[in-house]
C-alpha cells in the first residue's frame, strides 16, 4: 500500500545549533497509525509538526522532503516547497492536529460551537444551518451527552477530558486524511486518557484516516499503533511494526524505554503481614469541607466535601500511596498530613515521631510542637520546575531550611548539603549551580535532597514523578525507595498512576469523589480489586505489551458518576455505603 | 440579563464612589488655612477698606462658610437646607466663585464640554493610532517594522507636551494654514452651534488632539504589542494556524480578542491623566477648557470653583472605568459567566 504521508531525511535545527531533528525519515499509510516515541527533548513533536508547517519561528527546516499524496491517489506534493495559500487548504482541511494542553489549546473567549465550525468554514462550503448541524453531529459522536449546551459553552465550563473531546471533534468534523495527535493523552487522568484513545480508535476505524501519535508512552502506543518510531536525540533509533518492536525491541535505547515503563507485575508479591502496626502517621474519622462563596451575596454558599470519613495509618518504614483522579481529595489528604490545612472538628490527626513516643495530633498544635514536628515531616512537591527559586542557588535551596530552623553554623549546613547532595546522587561542584543549569530529573533530586536536609521521619510524596520522562521517573522512584529504606523513612505518596504505586506502595488507599473506596495491600488490590474504580483504574492503565489491550467496558463502567455503579457500590448523594473489610486489611466500601 | 444586573450593581457603587470622592476634595481644598473671603477681608482691613467688607462678611454668611467643616459640606453637596434651603450639588446648584464673582455653573458651562470633547477626541485618538500600530508591531515583532514604530512610539512618550504643542502650532500654521490656539475662531464664541461653527472648532482641534494623545498613545501602542506577543504564543494560537486560518484572521480573531483586555480596561485610567495632563498643554494652546480655570481657582482657593471642577474631573473618571468594566464584561466571557452554575 502506498504510504499517505511520507517524510524523507528531515533535518531542523534552530540558529546555528547542531540540528535538534537529524535526517529522520518516517511514512504513515492511509488508516494505519503510526507512533513517534521518544522522552521530552527527542524531536518527535517538531518532526510532526512540520508537515503542517507549524513550528516555532527560529526553527528552520534544512533539508528533506515531506510528501503528501493527493486525494484519490493523485501525485503527491512536497509540503515543504508549497506556497502559503496551498497549505493552509492542507492545515486543517487534509491534515488536523490535536495538542497535548487541551486546557490551553482552545481560545478562552469564543464558544466551542463558534471554534469548532469555523474549521469546516474555512475548508468546506456549507451554509451555516449545514454547519452546524454536522458539529452537533460530531459532538454526539465523541460522546458528548448535551451537544446544544457544548456548543453554547465556554470552554472554562468544560472538564479537561471534555475540552480535549471537543479538540477531536473540531480536528475530525472536516473529515481529514491524517491525524496528528500531539501527546493527546498526557495532560489526563489514566481513565479519561483510556476513553480518549478508544474515541481515537473508534474514529479512525469508522473514517479510515491515518493517525500519527506522538507519544512517550509505551503503554499508549502498544495500544493504538500499527508502526512505530523510537526516536532519541533528533534521531530515530529503531522503526518497524509496533507488535515486533514492543515483543522483541532491538535497540538499546528502546530496551531501556521497554524496562522504564511501569506497570503492574502480572504475579502477586507475597508478603510477610505482621500483626502489631507502628504507625507514623494515623488519620481517623477526617472530614474536609470547604465552604465557596455563592455566585452573588444572595445565593446561598456553596459546601465542597473535599473529603470525607478517612481513616488510615503511614507505618513506620512503609509506604502508604493514595490513589485517585484529579479532584477526588488526594491532595487535600496530604495537605492534612502535614498541618498545612485542618481538618473539620471531631478529626484525629496523630503523629508519633518515634516509636513508643507521645503522640501529637496535628489538629492542634502550639508554636513549638509545630516547629518540632514540621523539622519531622516533610514534603516533596510534583512540579520541580516550579518549586525551585530560580533565583537562589543550589546551596542556599539546600541550607534554607536548617537556616529557618537556626541549626547548626554555616560549615556545618554546608558538609550537611554536601551529604546530602550525594545522597540523591549529585555531585558536589553543582552547590553554586543554578536551578535552570539541571534537567527536570535532576531537579527532583535537588526538591528531594532539600527534603531531607531536616532529618526528617516522615515525607509526603505528592505526585512526585507524574512531571517526569518515564527513564527519569523509574530513577527517581529507585531513589526514593534506597532512601526509605537506608534511612527508615515513612511516605505519604499521592499519585494518579497505578502502575507507579504498585512498586513503592505497602498499602494502597483509592479515592474518588472525596472517599476511599478501596483500601489494601498491593497485593491484594491489583489482583483481587472489588471496587468497581478500582478496577476501571487498573483496567485503563495502558500497558506496553500487544497482547493486552485496555477493555474499555470496565472502564467505562467504574469510571462513570458514582451512581452510575452497581447497586452494591452506588453513592447516592451524600450518603455513601460504609467501608467494610473483606478479606484481612482489604477493605471496600459497598453495602454489605 | 446578568449582565444588566451588573450593570445596575455597577452604577450603584460608582454614586456611592462619587459621594466619598466628594468627602474627600471639599476636605482637602479647606485643608489650607483660610479660605478665599477671609483672605479678602483680612486684606481689605489692612488696607482700612471697610466698605468691601461688609459685602465680603455678607457673602461668608450667604455660603455658609462660617459654619463647621462638616455642614459647610453637607450644605455644599445639597444633604442640608443652607440659608437659601436646599441649594447644593444635588440641586444642580454648584456655588459661587469668589474670584470671578459669577456663579459656578456660568463660568465652566462652554468649558465644560469642550474639556469632554477635547478629551474624547484625545481617546479616539489613542486609540486609533495605537490599535494599528500595536498589532503590527506584534505582528511584524523584530522587524524594521516594529523598530521603526517603537522609536517613533519613544519620542512622542519623550517629548514634553507643551513643547511639541508650540513646535506643532508653528508648522501646522506655517504650512497647513492650521489655526493657532482657542477651540473656535473668535467670531463664533458665544454664538449659537452652527455648521461653520463646528467646523471651526474641528479644524481647532486637530493639533490639541494631536499633543494631549501622542504620549498616550505611545504608551498604549507598546502595552498593546507586549500583551499580544505574549497571546501569540499561547497554544490556542497554534490551534487556529493548524486549522488553516490565515495570519490575519487568526490574529484579529483570536489572539487579539484577549489581548484586548487591557486595551478596553485603560479607557477607565486614560480619561483622569489626560484632563489632568492636558492643563499645561490648555495654557500654553490657550484652549477654553477647565483646565486652566482649576489652576487659578487652586491658587487662589476659590472653594467652589475648584471643588466643582475636581468633583467633574472625577466623574468622568468614574463613568470611564463604569464604561470599560460594562466593556470588559461583554467581551469577556470568564467575566460576565464567573459565577454561573454548572
Amino acid at each position: 500500500m502506498t504510504a499517505l504521508l511520507t517524510v524523507e531525511n528531515l533535518t531542523i535545527g534552530f540558529g546555528n545549533a547542531a540540528p535538534v531533528v537529524d535526517d529522520v525519515s518516517f511514512s504513515v499509510a492511509p488508516g494505519k497509525t503510526l507512533a513517534l516515541v521518544g522522552e521530552s527533548g527527542s524531536g518527535k513533536t517538531l518532526s510532526c509538526r512540520s508537515a503542517l508547517r507549524v513550528l516555532p519561528g527560529s526553527a528552520q527546516v534544512r533539508s528533506g522532503k515531506i510528501t503528501l499524496v493527493g486525494p484519490d491517489g493523485a501525485a503527491g506534493v512536497d509540503l515543504l516547497g508549497l506556497g502559503e495559500r496551498k497549505m493552509r487548504a492542507i492545515r486543517g482541511g487534509r491534515i488536523s492536529m490535536i495538542f497535548q494542553e487541551p486546557m490551553r489549546s482552545l481560545s478562552p473567549l469564543h464558544r466551542i460551537g463558534n471554534q469548532v465550525s469555523e474549521a469546516l468554514k474555512l475548508h468546506h462550503n456549507f451554509d451555516a444551518k449545514e454547519r452546524k448541524r454536522r458539529v452537533l453531529a460530531m459532538f454526539e459522536r465523541v460522546g458528548f451527552p448535551d451537544p446544544v449546551r457544548v456548543y453554547e459553552s465556554y470552554p472554562f465550563e468544560l472538564s479537561g477530558g471534555m475540552r480535549q473531546r471537543a479538540m477531536i471533534a473540531m480536528a475530525m468534523v472536516v473529515r481529514p486524511d491524517l491525524l496528528i495527535a500531539d501527546e493527546p493523552t498526557t495532560a489526563l487522568d489514566v481513565t479519561t486518557q483510556a476513553q480518549v484513545l478508544g474515541l481515537i480508535k473508534d474514529l479512525q476505524a469508522e473514517y479510515g484516516m491515518a493517525v500519527i501519535l506522538v507519544t512517550h508512552d509505551l503503554g499508549v502506543v502498544a495500544n493504538m499503533a500499527d508502526d512505530v518510531v523510537v526516536m532519541n536525540r533528533g534521531r530515530v533509533m529503531e522503526a518497524g511494526p509496533a507488535e515486533l518492536i514492543l515483543r522483541d525491541p532491538h535497540h538499546p535505547y528502546t530496551k531501556d524505554l521497554m524496562a522504564a515503563a511501569p506497570e503492574i507485575p502480572a504475579t502477586p508479591a507475597s508478603r510477610s503481614k505482621e500483626e502489631e502496626r507502628d504507625y507514623i502517621l494515623e488519620m481517623r474519622s477526617v472530614n474536609k469541607t470547604y465552604v465557596l462563596k455563592g455566585a452573588s451575596a444572595w445565593k446561598p454558599k456553596t459546601v465542597v466535601q473535599a473529603v470525607r470519613g478517612i481513616d488510615f495509618g503511614v507505618e513506620r518504614g512503609k509506604t502508604l500511596a493514595v490513589v485517585g483522579e484529579s479532584g477526588s481529595g488526594k491532595t487535600t489528604c496530604a495537605r492534612m498530613a502535614l498541618g498545612a490545612e485542618r481538618a473539620d472538628p471531631g478529626a484525629s490527626i496523630l503523629f508519633r515521631a518515634e516509636p513508643g513516643a507521645e503522640a501529637v495530633n496535628l489538629q492542634d498544635l502550639d508554636r513549638a510542637e509545630r516547629l518540632a514536628f514540621q523539622r519531622k515531616a516533610q514534603m516533596v512537591f510534583q512540579d520541580p520546575y516550579s518549586t525551585l527559586n530560580p533565583r537562589m542557588r543550589v546551596k542556599d535551596a539546600l541550607c534554607e531550611p536548617l537556616d529557618i530552623h537556626g541549626i547548626g553554623t554555616a560549615s556545618e549546613r554546608m558538609d550537611r548539603a554536601v551529604e546530602i547532595l550525594k545522597w540523591v546522587g549529585l555531585s558536589e561542584n553543582m552547590l553554586t549551580r543554578y536551578p535552570h543549569a539541571f534537567s527536570g530529573g535532576q531537579r527532583q533530586r535537588l526538591s528531594i535532597a532539600r527534603a531531607l536536609m531536616l532529618g526528617p521521619t516522615f515525607l509526603v510524596c505528592d505526585e512526585p514523578t507524574s512531571a517526569l520522562d518515564v527513564s527519569v521517573q523509574e530513577q527517581v522512584l529507585q531513589l526514593l525507595e534506597d532512601i526509605r529504606d537506608r534511612l527508615n523513612l515513612s511516605y505519604l505518596f499521592i499519585s494518579h498512576d497505578l502502575a507507579v504505586v504498585a512498586r513503592i506502595a505497602d498499602e494502597v488507599a483509592v479515592m474518588r469523589a472525596g472517599l476511599v473506596v478501596e483500601q489494601g495491600p498491593p497485593e491484594q488490590l491489583f489482583y483481587n480489586p472489588q471496587h468497581p474504580y478500582t478496577k476501571a483504574l487498573i483496567a485503563a492503565q495502558p500497558e506496553p505489551d500487544i497482547a493486552r489491550p485496555i477493555n474499555l467496558n470496565i472502564v467505562a463502567q467504574g469510571a462513570g458518576d458514582p451512581s452510575s455503579w452497581p447497586d452494591a457500590f452506588r453513592f447516592d448523594g451524600a450518603k455513601a455505603p460504609p467501608l467494610t473489610e473483606t478479606a484481612p486489611g482489604h477493605k471496600v466500601r459497598y453495602h454489605a | 440579563m446578568a449582565l444588566l444586573r451588573f450593570a445596575v450593581f455597577r452604577f450603584l457603587t460608582m454614586l456611592a464612589t462619587l459621594v466619598v470622592v466628594s468627602v474627600l476634595v471639599f476636605v482637602i481644598i479647606t485643608l489650607p488655612p483660610g479660605d478665599y473671603l477671609s483672605n479678602q477681608i483680612n486684606e481689605l482691613r489692612a488696607t482700612g477698606q471697610s466698605a468691601g467688607i461688609a459685602k465680603a462678611e455678607f457673602l461668608r454668611a450667604e455660603y455658609s462658610l462660617d459654619q463647621p467643616l462638616w455642614k459647610q459640606y453637607m450644605i455644599w453637596a445639597g444633604f442640608m437646607p443652607g440659608p437659601h434651603g436646599f441649594a447644593g450639588l444635588l440641586q444642580g446648584e454648584f456655588g459661587w466663585s469668589f474670584e470671578y464673582d459669577k456663579p459656578v455653573a456660568d463660568l465652566v458651562g462652554g468649558a465644560l464640554w469642550m474639556t469632554v470633547l477635547v478629551n474624547l477626541a484625545a481617546v479616539l485618538f489613542i486609540y486609533a493610532v495605537a490599535l494599528p500600530l500595536g498589532v503590527l508591531a506584534a505582528a511584524k515583532s523584530k522587524t524594521w517594522v516594529d523598530y521603526t514604530s517603537a522609536f517613533v512610539g519613544y519620542l512622542g512618550l519623550a517629548t514634553p507636551n507643551f513643547l511639541l504643542a508650540l513646535i506643532l502650532f508653528y508648522y501646522g500654521n506655517r504650512y497647513l494654514n492650521l489655526p493657532i490656539g482657542g477651540l473656535m475662531d473668535p467670531q463664533y464664541e458665544g454664538q449659537p452651534m452652527s455648521f461653520d461653527k463646528m467646523k471651526s472648532v474641528l479644524i481647532h482641534l486637530i493639533i490639541p488632539t494631536f499633543v494631549i494623545g501622542t504620549s498616550g498613545a505611545a504608551a498604549m501602542m507598546q502595552r498593546l504589542r507586549a500583551n499580544l506577543l505574549d497571546e501569540l504564543g499561547k497554544p490556542y494560537v497554534e490551534t487556529a494556524r493548524a486549522k488553516g486560518l490565515s495570519e490575519p484572521r487568526m490574529l484579529s480573531k483570536y489572539p487579539l480578542r484577549v489581548a484586548f483586555n487591557p486595551f478596553v480596561a485603560d479607557i477607565g485610567t486614560l480619561l483622569p491623566s489626560l484632563v489632568s495632563g492636558s492643563v499645561l498643554v490648555s495654557v500654553v494652546l490657550g484652549l477654553q477648557t477647565i483646565g486652566p480655570l482649576l489652576l487659578s481657582a487652586l491658587k487662589s482657593q476659590d472653594l467652589f470653583l475648584s471643588a466643582f471642577v475636581l468633583m467633574f474631573v472625577a466623574l468622568l473618571t468614574l463613568i470611564g472605568t463604569l464604561i470599560s468594566d460594562l466593556l470588559l464584561a461583554l467581551l469577556d466571557p470568564r467575566i460576565r459567566f464567573g459565577g454561573r452554575e454548572r
